[in-house]
């Protein structure tokens, strides 16, 4: 038999050559912050700003880490909004209401989102009840069960230690100046960054994978390491790294590993693209799916206790349209609505997109009722681009 | 000789990087049937697509003329009022409307946008009867079969006022009874309605019973017209022309090396999953040896894919029942994973709906059944996993840039290699192959019946199901014949011979 002789090319190099459309988010964020920096009066990338920016999106990009992978799978959550209501609720409950232990709180909230999850995709995956169904019906009983646990009150303030996730920054060492712990977090960040890469070089050089030019390679390992030491520089120049921003990078490295190193990640890419391909090749589909919706549950919980510590209070119209804003950072990041396609990244970079926006046109004084038309007309533009981009292959 | 209703003059078509077609010239006669025929990716389709105006005039270069006329259609709707009318290999119905809302559809038997359904029903009826069709117009077109679809896409066609009639594969997904009686409606159609037609096909010798011409298409070109009652025609005088050279053996040979017995089935019983008291398959028994090609002969219908896919891990029907040996001990088989796990594979017939992750690459798609023995604590080890899938790539000599190329936009051949290299690297000792070779050109169907040999070389076991009884007794060295959810007979050696399957299929129908 005739054999074909061709070279072997590194994951890395293909997917830069194929990926454009994840850049041209990238890209398109990038003119985004720019315009925003001119129209602000520079006001935007003002350090204390960034900070803010940061902290206001927070739980958002959370809930969008959650409802990527159910995108993945071809499905959707609706009921995340509430979820994230009625896990205030249930806190603010046991914190000011009834005095229990902040970490006993947390806890329950985590197993509850769990539950909830559990709940949800017990529905979707084992029963067949289409996703938008469930979670629509979700959204309604996490809704109404949030208002009979408060009884239509707010309740709030939370003490000091429960707001410590949302509102604080990393501890300085007592006695110095200049947020050094920041600084530090960041060349260990920027370090570990470096040595992996190299790792996998190596590793690639090892298996005989065609691997990048050394000063292409070079180049990017410099890149990354300055970005991530500027960001953290400037942001000791307010008050050093949010807690919260430690929290969500933890969650994107983790996430974005679960997804494209994992054999789990791969089953939730390969259900997407084909089911019954997927079942056929001995895959419990069923369970896939459910773990992605126990996942939701988790990621809202976690987003639902950051958001009641940010607002320092527990409301019945808690988390009201978060799930639209998570859905649409996903879209915008590059996923695709019927499933097997789409990044952790490229959703975080849909959530920023979605962000900078708000906070952009927030500085410039336009009202709510506009910011929302414009964030609609952004969804639309940006999911007709990328379906434009793949008509033309 | 008849006058000329159809000719394309050097057709050009290109589109980014490939010429799919290069000065096509065709004649096609009145009143006749012209067949067209070429290896997959020949531009047959793309030739079609020309004529009934997909490609809209000015995206291709050359000329039209149908009846002295030259014609320059923007769309599909401009050729179908000249009677041109193309049925795709897809069947293009709604599955729950009735058959004869699909007859009407796009062409509404209605006055002011008011539908006056005693017209269409009676309409609809009078089509029907021409085509042979004995259904209620009102049956959902789902709960007909393939063979009584195409009638309906017919009886459509028909409404159309269609003169010329092009039918792109439309055996491919019917048995031998269904195509016979589908080609008698061609002849008659063109005796009764002096109907012109094409019919592109993969099935050379329907291609010589119906046709008056063959035009043979190689790499975007017209080879060469062949008049059938000009000269004799062979099969193999056809596939000299689309292949470029003479493939003296269509099987490779094979010696029957069987060992001892791998792999047992017994009283295997499985039922509808939505009639739970119909029978599917009805206590069937057999067995399978090491190195051996065990062939599974029957008509559409008989129940052959759901017995395999029964027994791979109850991926169909119900109330299924009967125990599964392997090398003499019994072994239990309640999901995929359980059936993977025991060295059982199962090759899809629908590569496209069941087999393929189609927006996924090449190595994802190969890899998705052996991820873990890829991985190490749940974390899949790439380096490893291209490794693997090159050598895949390379050894099935898979027509791709690489291994990242997306599966989608691979051929029928180059997929269906995808997955006969999914399930060879999963490693199994009995793989089930599902008409391995459906809708791929006789090229690439060589070098799959190759790989077949190998693997049963190698000391697995292989059963193959096909519809195409040439195939199914080419390259195996013992048949099962299935009928009616139950196996009616077993041929090997001298008598495996289409006769005597067709016999035993007939005799059971009694």
């Amino acid at each position: 038999m005739p054999t074909i002789e061709r070279k072997v090319v590194s994951l890395e190099k293909k997917a830069f050559s194929l990926d454009i459309k994840k850049y041209a988010m990238f890209i398109a964020l990038i003119v985004i912050v720019l315009f925003f920096q001119v129209t602000t009066d520079k006001i935007l990338l003002v350090p204390m700003n960034v900070s803010k920016l940061v902290m206001q999106n927070s739980y958002i990009l959370i809930l969008t880490i959650g409802m990527l992978p159910c995108i993945l799978t071809g499905n959707i959550d609706l009921s995340v909004g509430s979820i994230v209501a009625v896990i205030g609720a249930v806190s603010g409950t046991m914190i000011i209401s009834m005095h229990q232990p902040v970490w006993l709180a947390v806890c329950v909230c985590l197993l509850l989102g769990i539950a909830i999850g559990a709940w949800q995709g017990l529905w979707i995956a084992f029963v067949r009840v289409p996703s938008f169904i469930v979670t629509l019906a979700g959204m309604l009983i996490f809704r109404g069960l949030t208002m009979v646990i408060l009884d239509g009150n707010t309740l709030g303030p939370y003490p000091a230690s429960y707001q410590f996730v949302a509102q604080a920054f990393l501890p300085d060492i007592p006695g110095t100046e200049g947020h050094i712990t920041t600084m530090l977090m960041a060349i260990l960040l920027a370090a570990g960054f470096v040595f992996l890469e190299f790792r996998k070089r190596k590793q690639q050089i090892k298996y005989g994978i065609q691997v990048g030019g050394k000063i292409a390679f070079s180049f990017r390992l410099a890149a990354m390491a300055i970005i991530i030491l500027f960001v953290s520089y400037w942001l000791t120049l307010f008050r050093g790294m949010p807690i919260i921003l430690v929290l969500l990078g933890v969650l994107i490295i983790f996430y974005s590993f679960v997804t494209t190193k994992t054999v789990i990640g791969r089953h939730i890419y390969a259900l997407g693209g084909n089911e019954r391909a997927t079942e056929l090749s001995g895959v419990k589909t069923k369970w896939v799916k459910f773990a992605a919706y126990v996942n939701m549950g988790l990621m809202a919980a976690v987003a639902g206790l950051v958001f009641s510590a940010r607002l320092n209070c527990a409301g019945p119209t808690a988390g009201n349209g978060f799930e639209l804003d998570a859905i649409a950072a996903c879209y915008i990041g590059g996923a695709s609505a019927t499933g097997g396609v789409g990044t952790v990244v490229g959703a975080i970079v849909g959530g920023l997109v979605m962000g900078v926006l708000n906070n952009g046109m927030s500085i410039m004084g336009i009202g709510i009722d506009w910011q929302q038309a414009i964030k609609g007309f952004v969804l639309l533009v940006a999911v007709a681009f990328d379906i434009y981009n793949q008509s033309k292959k | 000789m008849s006058r000329i209703l159809l000719e394309m003059q050097d057709i050009v078509k290109e589109f980014p990087g490939v010429r799919a077609l290069d000065h096509v010239n065709i004649q096609v006669a009145e009143k006749s049937i012209h067949a067209l025929v070429g290896e997959n990716g020949a531009g047959k389709s793309t030739l079609m697509k020309v004529l009934s105006g997909v490609y809209p005039y000015g995206t291709y270069e050359g000329s039209i003329l149908y009846d002295g006329i030259e014609c320059k259609f923007n769309n599909i709707r401009e050729s179908e009022t000249k009677g041109i009318v193309i049925i795709h290999q897809e069947l293009a119905l709604i599955p729950y409307l009735s058959i004869m809302e699909n007859i009407f559809l796009g062409n509404e038997q209605a006055v002011r946008g008011v539908i006056n359904w005693d017209k269409c029903r009676c309409e609809a009826m009078r089509l029907m009867e021409v085509v042979g069709l004995n259904e209620r117009p009102e049956t959902p077109v789902n709960k007909i079969g393939v063979g009584k679809q195409q009638l309906v896409e017919i009886a459509k066609a028909l409404s159309k006022n269609v003169r010329l009639l092009i039918l792109d594969e439309p055996t491919a997904a019917l048995n031998d009874e269904d195509s016979a009686k589908l080609l008698d409606l061609i002849l008659r159609l063109r005796k009764e309605r002096e109907m012109t037609g094409i019919i592109i096909s993969h099935k050379l010798n329907e291609v010589t019973k119906v046709a008056d011409k063959i035009t043979v298409i190689r790499d975007g070109a017209t080879i060469e017209t062949i008049d059938c009652h000009m000269q004799q025609i062979t099969e193999e005088r056809i596939i000299k022309g689309m292949v470029g050279r003479e493939i003296t053996n269509r099987y490779p040979r094979r010696e029957n090396k069987a060992g001892e017995v791998r792999f047992e089935v017994k009283d295997w019983v499985v039922h509808s999953p939505e009639y739970r008291e119909r029978l599917i398959v009805d206590h069937v028994s057999f067995q399978v040896r090491r190195g051996e090609v065990v062939g599974i002969a029957g008509l559409m219908g008989a129940g052959r894919t759901e017995l395999a896919m029964s027994i791979f891990g109850r991926s169909y029907g119900a109330g299924i029942s009967g125990r599964v040996f392997k090398d003499g001990k019994e072994i239990q088989v309640r999901s995929v994973s359980d059936a993977i796990e025991n060295g059982i594979a199962y090759v899809t017939e629908d590569r496209k709906s069941q087999g393929l992750i189609l927006i996924d690459s090449i190595r994802a798609n190969i890899t998705l059944p052996s991820l873990k023995a890829l991985s190490r604590l749940g974390i899949v080890n790439e380096n490893e996993e291209v490794k693997v899938c090159e050598e895949y790539f390379n050894k099935l000599v898979i027509k791709a840039t690489d291994i990242h190329q997306l599966t989608g936009n691979l051929s029928g051949g180059n997929q269906q290699k995808v997955m006969l290299a999914r399930w060879i690297y999963a490693d199994p000792d009995v793989l089930i192959l599902d008409e391995p070779t459906r809708g791929i050109d006789v090229g690439a169907k060589y070098e799959i019946y190759c790989i077949i040999n190998e693997l049963a070389e190698s000391g697995k076991s292989v059963i193959v199901i096909s519809s195409e009884l040439p195939e199914v007794l080419g390259i195996s060295d013992r048949v099962y014949v299935m009928n009616e959810g139950r196996f009616v007979g077993e041929v090997s050696g001298e008598e495996a011979t289409s006769e005597n399957i067709m016999h035993c299929i007939m005799q059971s129908n009694c």
